[in-house]
């Protein structure tokens, strides 16, 4: 197991801690490394240092109150808290509501699956070398797809790049992401 | 079985929380239709995941951030946490749960409103950048020729229509951009039921609809 896997296995591990035992010790190291991230990913959309602030706290707070819905199989700790810091964004910056599909969850939750745990580590794993190795003009458009209150029509004034370009790059670096990931054993 | 699915662009939108609520309605209630769509948007999930992990060390929170985050959490507590259930999943539903919560039921709960040519619709309370309605039209009935000012996803709930292009069915949406002209016919069969967004007023190009345009807030 590369020491990354090792690390995203243990953050899934401490948000179990969360979850099961109320654990105040594994809430500050997942505080310590995604507090600031949320924070800084709050600023790149728009937010001031203040409004960053106050809304990094109050997503860490929901990470742990709904920590046990947490699901290791499903997402990684970084997608998970990632879509909680998104949901809070648009509720801060556009006060209006975000429809989420149906639940697939039926009956009781079951207990989840090790392995399954394992490769989405892994895969997350590889999703962020991926990421990181895309030429630079592709990386920062995607970034900012993500930071955004930005709309592909406000990145191409703020960057002067045209429309069409901007669109042909993401399509890029999604089809050279795809490639990446559907390619078996990757090296690590 | 779907064969009209969401693209690239509208799922990384989606996950990246950007789209109108409008277009958001009918991506959620997609999804919760489309298992294919669903994985893929996992991984546009995942894609924000990394990002949001990917940035740097350097900004940091105040100092006392951490305590006051847990006398947050313990007054979350004692009020009880707001809890915001996720629409469940119920058999034999027409309309997908996402679509409910705004309708307050399913079918029998839609307030319809009739458009002309026994077609009604129902227009639903969303942010104001986009509107989304559901569109009753029935079967072997003609929606009116219409160009679009912007994009329209017309997603099917129920029924099929055909229009010049392809068919679709339960499940299926389309996605049309300002350049489509199309005149989508209901098939026979079950009356059509679709849930339809756009960024811009349809403009139909009989005169009795542009007419009745400015009452019935097309």
């Amino acid at each position: 197991m590369s020491e990354a896997t090792e690390r995203r296995a243990a953050w899934a591990a401490e948000l179990k801690l969360v979850a099961s035992s109320r654990d105040a010790a594994a809430f500050a190291r997942l505080f310590s490394h995604f507090a600031p991230r949320v924070k800084a990913f709050l600023m790149k959309s728009g937010a001031d240092a203040a409004m960053a602030e106050e809304c990094a706290q109050d997503v860490m707070a929901t990470v742990w109150h709904k920590a046990a819905s947490f699901d290791p199989a499903r997402a990684s700790a970084a997608t998970w808290i990632f879509t909680i810091a998104r949901n809070r964004r648009i509720d801060m910056l556009r006060r209006e509501r975000r429809p989420e599909p149906e639940d697939l969850t039926w009956g009781p939750e079951a207990e989840p699956d090790q392995e399954d745990a394992l490769t989405m580590q892994q895969e997350t794993e590889r999703l962020s070398v991926a990421i990181a190795s895309l030429p630079e003009k592709q990386r920062v458009l995607i970034e900012r797809a993500y930071f955004g209150d930005l709309s592909h029509s406000e990145i191409a004034e703020a960057t002067g790049l045209p429309l069409g370009t901007i669109k042909s790059r993401i399509r890029m670096a999604l089809e050279r992401l795809r490639h990446r990931m559907s390619q078996e054993g990757v090296r690590e | 079985m779907i064969r009209h699915h969401l693209n690239d662009e509208l799922l990384m939108a989606y996950s990246a929380g950007t789209l109108p609520e409008a277009f958001s309605l009918v991506v959620a209630a997609h999804v919760s239709l489309c298992d294919t769509c669903r994985a893929r948007l996992e991984g546009f999930d995942a894609v924000g995941g990394a990002v949001l992990d990917g940035i740097g060390d350097g900004i940091d929170l105040s100092a006392g951030a951490l305590e006051a985050t847990m006398a947050r959490i313990a007054a979350m507590e004692r009020d009880g946490a707001p809890a915001v259930p996720r629409p469940a999943a119920r058999r034999n539903a027409v309309l997908p749960g996402p679509l409910r919560d705004y309708v307050g039921g399913d079918l029998e709960a839609v307030r319809w409103r009739p458009v002309g040519g026994g077609v009604r619709q129902a227009i639903l309370p969303t942010s104001e950048s986009a509107s989304v309605r559901l569109l009753h039209i029935p079967a072997g009935t003609a929606v009116p020729d219409h160009s679009h000012g912007g994009l329209e996803l017309t997603l099917v709930l129920q029924g099929a229509f055909r229009d010049e292009h392809d068919r679709f069915g339960p499940g299926d949406v389309e996605i049309a951009t300002p350049d489509v002209h199309h005149t989508p016919v209901a098939e026979p069969g079950p009356d059509c039921i679709c849930l339809a967004a756009t960024d811009a007023p349809l403009r139909f190009s009989g005169w009795l609809p542009r007419l009745a345009q400015p009452f019935v807030k097309i």
